[in-house]
């Protein structure tokens, strides 16, 4: 029997933080891929501490829902979790390429597999497309459209920057924008220029995030000048400077989040079917696309 | 007698069959085992000793068919050992004989888990059938209330209090009315609860087997690191101050297990509910660190200029907020100290123009700005 555990961050303050999480869940749940889904949280509850002793299954998968390999994922989820014998290099990782590593749990004597977290698997750079794709409502967004990629910087986390450029040039890669950039929220190139950075007049842009919260739906929106005061709302796509700016919020909201769950625990051994496959066919946007 | 009649599938049949195949049956009340010599199932029940032919199964008294249906629905439709003991207390399994059980099933058998009301019922093949609803919407009509029958819909619903504040503690006594689960499975009502009371099915099941590890609050301190760090300089005083005001039971329904250290009990009451807490939950942590903060200050000595009645006002105040009352004070009732009238009139008689009780500074030389907020980042955190 399969157990899948997702462990995210939660907050004491915001109800919305867990959401994507919850949402996850019930959709790897819904694939019937494994035995049963469980989340635990550092803020909510269950308690990272105590979630591994509702899971019963024999093989248990272990994903973090965050973006970048640091703090949590290298020692409060592992502490917590009570991984014995533990060390971030298990993981052999330049900062973003965190697989798996398998170690017993001793709330549960039993063996866990530990996967990276899912903002650094591949998966992500699809699903910020996809995001793209959703904002827009247009399926084959791409030409004439540039595309930012937001995160927070170096300041508090080196490998989060890391993170955003690893999938910023792998979206560029795809040749499918015609622009594509990293920005920051706190140190150059910033978010609050959106526009100087960009020739194309329609940006998508999209936080590497996990969850809304403060900086995706206040601090960003109002500094990109998409509306004076966050309370108001903002339009999308919203004009600033003769651009268009297709805000999408936070990736992690995104359905195809899943994927990457489902991805991260397939590449540590999981046997999870198609279930990829499906999660990528039920969440694709319904919104009917210009043209369709 | 059981007034349910309970019936042997053939399902049923063949599974009991199958299980004495390989060995005996010893479930609640319930002993069987198959003699091969004679192709006869002896069975055992505390009233009665049958031997029956391999193909009499189905002409088994009707109390011992209950015993059957019994062992079937626990060890065939229930899914762990966990799951079995919730719902074996859920029918007050040790209290009663299966038959009598079962009698009391069929008009249902209530039990209360924090601010839930699960109530278990029995069909006549033994499937449990239960319902969960807030336990202040026990009278209420089912009709009257929203159904639900995804288990996962808990999580929402527990998410809210009725005056759609956010519940971050999920085990506190503010969960909100007006909704139903009609009709659950065994597993069902496990994920149910599960979703509403998190983790807590599983340490009360230890707890019974004596196996429940408890994180005291030095335990805790010992593993914070980072900002949480703060917490290791809280003071013993403080942290029996803090459980007596996040623990009790009025503001959270687990029954705080966990002491300053094993051997360092604290004076606060630990409250009396069903399931225990085994270790400072997120949210005392996360408050620990904050009165850290503000136990760094020392005590100084203030002048104020009140009268008696005016100092009262302040503590009636202070018991407003602390017991959560401010609802209830009506808006014409000037006699209580806590009244928003009486609470204005305090302040443009006692403050002056910044803000100072009875014109007395914080602050005498300035300087000091008291403990500043050095909130961090939660969302930063994640990404
Ligand atoms: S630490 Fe206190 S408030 Fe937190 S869950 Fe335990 S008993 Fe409740």
């Amino acid at each position: 029997m399969q157990s899948l555990v997702i462990v995210a961050h939660g907050s004491h303050l915001n109800p919305d933080s867990a959401t994507p999480t919850h949402t996850h869940a019930d959709t790897i749940r819904a694939t019937g891929a494994f035995d049963e889904v469980r989340t635990g949280f550092w803020k909510e509850e269950p308690s990272l501490r105590e979630v591994l002793r509702t899971a019963r299954g024999d093989d248990i998968y272990v994903v973090p829902l965050f973006i970048s390999e640091g703090y949590f994922t290298e020692r409060v989820i592992p502490r917590e979790l009570r991984l014995e014998g533990w060390d971030p290099s298990l993981w052999e990782s330049d900062g973003i390429s965190a697989d798996t590593a398998t170690l017993v749990a001793s709330d549960i004597d039993k063996e866990v597999h530990y996967c990276g977290p899912v903002g650094t698997h591949e998966a992500m750079t699809d699903v910020l497309i996809r995001r793209g794709e959703s904002v827009t409502g247009d399926p084959s967004v791409g030409d004439g459209f540039g595309f930012a990629v937001v995160g927070h910087g170096t300041e508090r986390n080196e490998n989060s920057a890391k993170a955003i450029e690893y999938h910023t040039e792998r979206i560029r890669e795809t040749g499918r924008f015609d622009e594509v950039k990293a920005l920051y929220m706190d140190e150059e190139p910033e978010v609050d220029d959106v526009t100087e950075h960009f020739e194309t007049e329609d940006i998508i842009v999209v936080p590497l995030f996990i969850a809304d919260g403060f900086h995706t739906q206040e601090d960003i929106p109002e500094d990109m000048g998409l509306t004076d005061d966050y309370r108001n709302g903002y339009d999308v796509p919203a004009t600033v400077e003769g651009h268009r700016i297709w805000y999408g919020g936070a990736v992690g909201t995104e359905e195809l989040t899943a994927d990457v769950v489902l991805e991260r625990a397939a590449d540590a051994g999981a046997d999870i079917g198609n279930a990829i496959e499906r999660v990528r066919q039920r969440t694709k946007p319904t919104t009917g696309a210009a043209g369709d | 007698m059981s007034v349910v009649e309970p019936t042997l599938s053939e399902t049923q049949l063949a599974a009991f069959r199958e299980q004495l195949a390989d060995g005996v049956i010893d479930h609640d009340g319930l002993a069987a085992d198959y003699d091969a010599d004679e192709n006869a199932y002896h069975i055992e029940t505390p009233d009665r000793q049958t031997t029956v032919s391999a193909d009499g199964l189905e002409t088994v008294p009707a109390e011992q068919a209950a015993y059957i249906t019994n062992w079937y629905f626990y060890t065939q439709q229930v899914g762990t050992e966990i799951k079995q003991a919730f719902c074996q207390w859920l029918e007050q399994s040790d209290e009663r004989p299966v038959p009598d059980r079962y009698a009391a099933l069929e008009s249902g058998i209530e039990r209360e888990w924090g601010q839930l009301e699960i109530t278990t019922t029995v069909s006549t093949d033994g499937t449990r059938h239960y319902e969960i609803r807030h336990v202040d919407d026990s009278d209420a009509e089912a009709s009257a209330l929203t159904a639900h029958t995804d288990p996962f819909d808990a999580r929402d619903i527990g998410t809210l209090d009725a005056d759609d504040r956010y519940r971050p503690l999920r085990t506190a006594p503010s969960l909100k009315q007006g909704w139903i689960f009609p009709e659950l499975s065994a597993n069902g009502v496990y994920d149910a609860v599960e979703a509403f009371y998190p983790a807590t099915v599983v340490n009360w099941y230890r707890e019974g087997r004596g196996e429940l590890d408890i994180d005291h609050w030095q335990d805790e301190q010992d593993r914070q690191s980072g900002i949480y760090n703060l917490i290791t300089v809280l003071p013993d005083e403080a942290v029996d101050w803090a459980a007596a005001a996040c623990c009790d039971d009025s503001q959270c329904l687990k029954r705080r297990e966990w002491e300053l250290s094993e051997d360092e009990p604290l004076d606060a009451d630990g409250g009396d509910g069903v399931f225990p807490c085994r270790g400072p939950c997120s949210m005392v942590v996360a408050a620990g660190r904050e009165w850290a903060k503000l136990e760094r200050e020392d005590s100084q000595t203030y002048e104020f200029e009140l009268t008696p009645t005016e100092k009262e006002q302040l503590e009636a105040i202070i018991d407003a907020v602390a017991d959560d009352e401010l609802d209830e004070i009506r808006e014409a009732d000037i006699g209580n100290g806590a009244n928003r009238y009486r609470v204005r009139y305090l302040r443009e008689k006692r403050f002056d123009e910044d803000g100072n009780l009875s014109g007395t500074p914080t602050h005498p030389d300035a300087h000091d700005e008291g403990p500043g907020d050095d909130d961090h980042d939660e969302e930063a955190d994640q990404n």
